[in-house]
């Protein structure tokens, strides 16, 4: 009984929010911000700050995927598309050929993913294709990565989260899970269960944690381990890293422009900070 | 009338001024029973409210073609092959190329928890309750009473925490466990929630069975445990069962404890050291990001409508044998 009102509530609160958004004063100067899942959060916080603080801007963040926000871009649906991948050549063309006007990328956060593990496991560094064998089942013992003769416990964020996606995306290559991979709500929990496990294995966000160790990336061709940092995942040197982007039709221009440049200000980017992800370099 | 005109003055004043309060009594009597059988079917139709509600969003899984492209009830029941082309089998995995939402796991996941949380439970708080209502001296069952009625009052939250921090290092440190957080931990924690509510409600039974029970056995030479066990445990039986379905009800559909504890995979075992993913844990996880009024979302409300229809016809038929039981007790006695 408790959980099914649980359900209402969180239902009615969705509800609730979802209906808010269009009944907006038509006068308002409004914004449609539509795409990739993984950065309808930072889209939102963002459309929330900002509205706060300029009253009579109205902002419209909506998910659906990249792909579903690149073809909105495409028929002139809507005015900002979030991507967390680069757009295709051919879906720019169609921008190109639909509106007369180039594409407009604008990366506005970077967004990384660590590996770690726990201080007493030895292992020094791994590749993408071992965390890769590792999440979907077919390395089960840290032994076959150069460990100890243990099982691997391997952990993994929530479905809803957008580490989740990205990291099915870039190091799954999309293949599933495995199903005994344990999920665990928010990157606290993981770093919290690897600290106490000396078998296991987690990814998520930046984590300053006392009985965690980072793993550093080993590139497949044997060069350097590389360890996410700030420098390294704005070089492109650290491979689970990724740029986000904002796509407008041509150069943005009023209230769409006022937004772009908060978000790439420092309010915008610190917003981005706590979020979870990395600023862009530059401004 | 023997006092004369005093006594009869003031009767006469008497008759008005009460006269008065009275009717407005009657009235405020008519009002405030209209108010309380207001509340009493406000839950009601709270409850009607909810299952419509719940039922509204489930219901396209089973009528919307567009849910369909992604999720039908023989996809939800039947194994689903692998995406990268493993053998079939049961999985939840709604996140994926082609998503797939096996109920079975979640289904033996939560029946899992909630059987290991019920078993550890049960026993321990019906023996408390027996020990607080038959054979604690006052003062201990002054102390003891609230203290185990206050364990209700602990959040989940804190409970999930507790688990999560301790017991699954204890667990694991006892058993050697190569999961930390697995069906065990959470069920223990499970058992936490539910001591409390079903300790209160079988000591309430044992403590209305009537003291002529106790006399009777204790003059016919019978020992203070054996009148324990003998007459007053079976004289609440029917309390003491509705006791262990209120039980299994709050663990069914407990969520922070088995989201933080149970470790959160589908996968199908009966060793209650692997982990489980239980419905609630599910719909509490998920619901917050998916996508509105997609198939995912769609069958995260089908869920819920399940689990609620669940415990629904679960405690009905619990209330069914509980009168069943009383009916029979009745009439042998």
């Amino acid at each position: 009984m408790k959980n099914v009102l649980a359900v209402a509530a969180v239902a009615a609160v969705f509800a609730s929010g979802c209906g808010g958004g269009p009944g907006t004063a038509p006068r308002s100067r409004s914004v449609t911000v539509k795409g990739s899942d993984t950065m309808v959060i930072l889209g939102q916080r963002w459309a929330e700050t900002y509205m706060k603080e300029h009253p009579g801007v109205s902002i419209q963040v909506t998910g659906g995927g990249s792909g579903t926000g690149i073809a909105a871009l495409i028929n002139g649906a809507t005015d900002i598309c979030e991507a967390s991948r680069p757009m295709k050549d051919k879906e720019k063309e169609m921008v190109r050929s639909r509106h007369g006007r180039d594409v407009k990328e604008i990366p506005v956060a970077l967004d990384g993913v660590t590996i770690y593990v726990n201080q007493a496991n030895p292992i020094q560094s791994l590749t993408q294709a071992e965390i890769k064998g590792i999440y979907t089942g077919r390395i089960t013992n840290w032994r076959e990565v150069g460990g100890r003769d243990e099982k691997i416990v391997a952990y993994s964020r929530e479905n809803n989260s957008g580490t989740y996606v990205f990291f099915k995306e870039h190091v799954l290559g999309d293949d599933d899970f495995a199903r005994e991979i344990q999920t665990l709500p928010g990157t606290a929990a993981v770093v919290n269960a690897v600290s106490k496990d000396p078998a296991s294995i987690g990814y998520g966000g930046v984590a300053y944690a006392s009985g965690i160790r980072e793993v550093p990336i080993r590139p497949e061709n044997g060069g350097e381990p590389v360890l996410p940092s700030q420098a390294t995942v704005r070089s492109g040197l650290y491979p689970l890293s990724r740029n986000l982007f904002f796509y407008t039709i041509g150069e943005p221009t009023g209230a769409v422009k006022d937004f772009i440049d908060w978000v790439l200000g420092p309010e915008g980017q610190k917003i981005c900070e706590m979020v979870g992800y990395y600023p862009v370099a530059g401004k | 009338m023997r006092d004369g005109g005093v006594l009869s003055g003031s009767r006469q004043m008497n008759t008005q001024v009460v006269q008065r309060p009275w009717k407005k009594a009657a009235l405020a009597d008519r009002v405030a029973s209209h108010v309380i059988r207001f509340c009493a079917f406000l839950a009601i139709v709270a409850l009607i409210l909810i299952f419509v509600f719940i039922g509204r969003e489930a219901l396209p899984l089973l009528t919307s073609q567009e849910v369909h492209k992604e999720a039908d009830l023989a996809r939800l029941l039947l194994p689903q092959p692998a995406s990268s082309g493993g053998a079939a089998g049961f999985t939840w995995q709604p996140v994926s190329q082609t998503p797939k939402y096996s109920l079975l796991p979640l289904f033996l996941g939560t029946l899992k928890v909630t059987s290991i949380a019920v078993l550890i439970a049960i026993p321990l708080a019906v023996a408390a309750a027996l020990y607080t209502s038959e054979f604690a001296p006052p003062l201990v069952r002054e102390v003891l009473k609230p203290c185990i009625e206050i364990l209700a009052g602990i959040p989940s939250v804190v409970i999930g925490f507790f688990c999560l921090m301790v017991v699954a290092d204890w667990l694991q440190g006892v058993f050697g466990w190569t999961y930390r957080l697995n069906a065990m931990t959470a069920g223990v924690g499970l058992s936490l929630a539910v001591i409390p509510i079903v300790f209160t409600v079988a000591e309430d039974a044992f403590t209305s069975v009537p003291q002529a029970f106790r006399e009777g056995s204790l003059a016919m030479g019978a020992s203070a445990w054996q009148t324990a066990s003998r007459v007053v445990l079976p004289a609440a039986v029917p309390g003491v069962l509705a006791a262990c379905f209120l039980g299994f009800g709050r663990a069914i559909g407990e969520t922070m404890i088995v989201l933080m504890a149970s470790g959160n995979a589908a996968i199908i075992s009966w060793l209650p050291s692997d982990a489980v993913r239980t419905f609630s844990a599910t719909i509490a996880a998920e619901l917050g990001e998916v996508v509105f009024g997609s198939a995912h979302y769609h069958v995260l409300f089908f869920l819920g409508a399940f689990l609620f229809v669940f415990t629904f016809v679960l405690n009905l038929l619990g209330r069914w044998w509980v009168v069943q039981l009383q009916k029979r007790l009745q009439g042998g006695s």
